[in-house]
């Protein structure tokens, strides 16, 4: 059974569609890529699965229950986490507490604030963030704050992470350490379902990718079969 | 050695805190009237002050409702203190306080920034307007006439609500929910994707601080033994206290309680000595804090603090 799945899932705003019957289905413990020019409906579906918007038509199920239309918070205490393409970090508190907020309102609604503690600890050491836990979130560098982000994430003990381009704007070697830090995520068996633009990232670390073109759904397959494919190289390059 | 300070931290500031409040307590004994009135009403500021900040100060969401849950707290004495014991009139008035911020909270806490700043306003105006018809219509009068109490008391009940909602805050701080209260004010949407119910944590905090500031009307109104709807409903109870809270610095919990002392200690000064400039000489007063103290009375003392030899730590 697959851990999150997708009927005829559409959302507009105005007339256009940003987001048009698309259905897919991520099984437990793969990597699945989401890719496709800018403006394709990426975020969105993103926004649709993790309940920051509802969608019009069609259904989502995750872990066979229905979560369509529920709120973000319901959506994260059944375990789905997300991160944001924007980052969005609690600025003036510490990397502890931000990552600390995740492991006392996640799945378990009463940790104790030892075992709570602990758990961040652990996660800033797994992201590489120990240095800095008692520092303002907002002076760490962008890569750093994106790694808050996760480990919040993470804190919040997710069996499926939505990962909204994790590696924009990071140089070759911060790229290269975010993909080592997917395949660890992974290998704790966390299901990752990832947004991404960095071609080289998403080829060798995804078994599976998804394209989205004008909110529709274009093709899928392993790296190989959509870096072939004919309908990809168009929508990129142009016939 | 930061241990070390840490450890006498945590003797000296309960000690301190300890002290303060028994000398509240032997206060009314041996004082005039006046001194009486004078502490009281500070003591009715800091509350109104510290039940703000209790909501808006965390979250970011600027209520100017204070002065709706006051008059709520002074029409619950008013129709209810001759017929039922004061504390229990206190506490039925804190509690219809709560009511009201539990249903407006629960309509309005989706409108972000200036909107609910401006519906909460619009709230006072609403409630001061519905109560003077409801007066005029079915009761046939403008005002309302409350017999007085002694001064000692509304002294000691208004230090013990005070008492009550400093603890309060204190425990809401320290829980989990003071740190989701702090992400709803940095990012409510990541607060909301973490886990954290955002509309239900405002409502409930919301309803939480307006039970102080409506018990803190009801025996306010028996110190004035004369209300009517537009002394009730007076919009100034909104905004001073978000004028104390800026005043004293919203960075740490003492600033507000600084703020609310020493503004309505020179308020009161103001108003008997020199009653003819008195509102030129706050706003003066207002004008130099933001323009020279950005972080309120707080950020002077740690200016001076960190001055101050031994006194500076880097943080980092």
């Amino acid at each position: 059974m697959p851990i999150l799945e997708a009927e005829g899932v559409t959302r507009y705003f105005g007339g256009l569609a940003a987001v048009s019957q698309v259905d897919f289905g991520v099984d437990r413990g793969e990597v699945v890529g989401l890719i496709g020019p800018n403006g394709a409906g990426k975020t969105t579906l993103f926004n649709l699965i993790s309940g920051a918007l509802a969608p019009r038509e069609g259904a989502i199920r995750f872990n066979g229950q229905n979560i369509t239309g529920l709120k973000p918070h319901s959506i994260c205490k059944m375990g789905l986490a997300r991160t944001f393409q924007s980052v969005k970090i609690f600025a003036n508190m510490s990397v502890l507490d931000n990552v600390l907020l995740g492991s006392m309102f996640g799945i378990s609604n009463s940790v104790p604030p030892a075992d709570a503690a602990r758990e961040a600890t652990g996660l800033l050491e797994f992201v590489g963030l120990s240095a800095v836990r008692a520092v303002p979130a907002k002076d760490l560098t962008l890569v750093n704050q994106k790694r808050v982000e996760v480990a919040r994430a993470l804190a919040t003990k997710p069996e499926l992470l939505l990962l909204d381009e994790l590696m924009a704007g990071l140089n070759p070697t911060e790229v290269a350490e975010a993909m080592e830090l997917v395949t660890r995520i992974r290998d704790k068996g966390i299901t990752i379902f990832m947004i991404e633009h960095v071609m080289k990232a998403i080829m060798s670390v995804c078994d599976r990718i998804m394209v989205l073109h004008h909110g529709k759904k274009i093709a899928e397959g392993t790296p190989q079969e959509v870096a072939t494919s004919k309908t990809v190289v168009e929508v990129y390059l142009g016939e | 050695m930061t241990a070390a300070r840490f450890e006498l931290r945590k003797v000296w500031v309960p000690a301190l805190l300890l002290i303060i409040l028994l000398l509240l307590v032997a206060l009314p004994y041996g004082r005039p009237g006046y001194t009486v009135v004078l502490v009281y009403t500070i003591l009715m500021y800091i509350v109104l002050t510290m039940s703000w900040v209790l909501f808006s100060a965390p979250t970011g969401y600027l209520s100017l409702a204070p002065a709706a849950f006051f008059g709520v707290g002074i029409y619950t004495s008013a129709t209810l203190s001759m017929k039922l014991p004061l504390p229990v009139v206190i506490c039925i008035g804190g509690l219809a306080s709560s009511c009201l911020a539990l249903l407006v909270g629960a309509l309005t806490l989706r409108l972000r920034g200036i909107y609910f700043a401006f519906f909460t306003f619009g709230l006072v105006e609403l409630m001061k307007h519905f109560v003077l018809w409801y007066e005029l219509k079915f009761t046939g009068t403008r005002g309302r006439f409350l017999i007085p109490v002694d001064n000692n008391t509304i002294y000691y009940v208004m230090l013990t609500i005070l008492v009550a909602l400093l603890l309060t805050t204190y425990f809401i701080r320290r829980s989990k929910y003071g740190l989701a209260l702090q992400s709803i004010g940095e990012d409510e949407e990541a607060a909301a994707h973490t886990g954290v119910n955002v509309t239900l944590l405002k409502v409930i905090t919301f309803a939480i601080s307006a039970v102080f500031t409506g018990a803190a009307g009801a025996i306010w109104a028996i110190r004035l033994t004369y209300i009517d709807p537009y002394i009730a409903f007076d919009i100034n109870n909104s905004f001073m206290p978000v004028l104390m809270a800026t005043f004293g610095g919203m960075g740490q919990l003492y600033g507000p309680i600084l703020g609310a002392t020493v503004f309505s200690y020179l308020r009161e000064i103001l108003i008997t000595r020199f009653p003819y400039y008195y509102m030129l000489l706050i706003g003066t007063i207002l004008l130099v804090a933001i323009l020279y103290l950005p972080n309120g009375l707080v950020g002077l003392i740690q200016r001076w603090h960190k001055r101050a030899p031994g006194g500076q730590h880097a943080n980092t």
